[in-house]
């Protein structure tokens, strides 16, 4: 799938350059998207340990083991691949609290961190396991309370009213989040 | 207000966690540094993942590809009732957050941020995630090539999610 849709993107890309009669297009396309990518890469590095180094300090003072416990029934029910107590079921929930609040920020390294402790639990190294593609659909299709980015966008445009979208968005993500726990609930009956 | 809110989210969460720490006696310094010693190479390895997802995402979006399959699709949104406007970023959100967000802001520019087209761009901006770039940088860190269904639940929940900000928006503030 992914090399189709990769490949797909590239080719596709050059045949609409070459229509033009731009082919240079694409080597500048190329190399900008790898500097962007780079430099996404080294701006995380601070983000990243900045809040591991914080998730630390929240490890021993047992507010993961809090959170795990009170959330322990939903773990059981979306990722049953995981024992009970392991230390992916802190860094997962921490991970979808942060992505609910709109702290995108501080998300991803708690869901880089719930990545290492699945892998962990992987025994195919190369192939995401299915608790990895459960998280990944929550992850992607979170439910949003606080939109923050696009609501302070809309108030630099001048808007009366900016937060009056955050119910629509909450509906939306709901939805949203719905169908992305049945699909995967699908997938993964159908032994992907 | 839910922007002050947002301002003192994390901050509170901060102060919250390091008072804690303290009364519990953990010594907060020493775990900080443990548990941040991790943070480069989480990050450093995630490189080519990156690279590899962004370039083919920036050849499809810059050679003008996308436009191309945008204006394909507009016969299909006008009998669906979804304005034309949004299509080019429903079809970038999943792609990149920047230049989706880019095109949020040109719209409410051009129609302003209180137009039904405003309203239902800044929806579908609040209420997805840029798939491709979480699958990429997600499954990057750990060495994972591949990905399993998890694209497809992707697509399918950015989909679901675009149809339902445009008419949940309609219905709220259609006419």
């Amino acid at each position: 799938m992914l090399n189709y849709l990769w490949g797909g993107m590239v080719l596709l890309g050059c045949m609409a350059a070459f229509w033009q009669g731009k082919p240079e297009l694409i080597v500048k396309a190329a190399l900008e998207g790898a500097k962007l990518a780079v430099d996404t890469a080294f701006g995380l590095v601070s983000i990243i340990t900045f809040w591991l180094g914080i998730m630390r300090i929240m490890e021993e003072s047992g507010i993961v083991e809090k959170l795990s416990k009170a959330m322990a029934p939903l773990i059981r029910l979306l990722f049953p691949e995981i024992p009970p107590g392991h230390p992916a079921e802190g860094a997962i929930l921490l991970n979808l609290s942060a992505n609910i609040l709109g702290l995108g920020n501080a998300a991803t390294p708690f869901g880089l961190k719930a990545m290492e402790e699945l892998a962990c639990l992987n025994p195919q190294k190369d192939t995401a396991s299915r608790a990895m593609c459960t998280f990944l659909a929550l992850n992607t299709s979170a439910i949003t309370l606080l939109p923050v980015t696009i609501i302070g966008l809309r108030q630099k445009f001048g808007s009366l009213n900016p937060a009056d979208i955050v119910i629509p968005t909450f509906l939306a993500t709901l939805i949203g989040f719905t169908v992305a726990l049945i699909a995967d609930y699908f997938f993964k009956k159908s032994r992907w | 207000m839910i922007i002050k809110l947002g301002n003192w989210l994390l901050p509170l969460i901060l102060f919250f966690v390091i008072f804690y720490g303290m009364l519990k006696k953990v010594e907060v310094y020493e775990s900080f540094l443990e548990g941040a010693k991790d943070g480069f190479n989480t990050a450093i390895r995630t490189i080519p993942y990156l690279v590899g997802m962004v370039v083919a995402i920036n050849i499809f979006f810059e050679s003008g590809a996308l436009k191309v399959l945008a204006s394909g699709l507009n016969p299909l949104l006008n009998k669906l009732g979804i304005p034309a406007e949004v299509l080019p970023h429903a079809l970038l959100r999943p792609l990149s957050g920047g230049a989706a967000l880019g095109v949020a802001a040109k719209l409410m520019e051009q129609y302003g941020p209180d137009s039904l087209i405003g309203r239902m761009v800044s929806t579908m901006q609040g209420s997805s995630d840029t798939t491709f770039y979480v699958l990429a940088l997600y499954f990057g860190s750990v060495g994972i090539k591949k990905f399993s269904y998890a694209p497809y639940v992707g697509l399918i929940a950015d989909f679901t999610t675009f149809l339902a900000s445009v008419f949940v928006v309609k219905a709220f503030f259609g006419t």
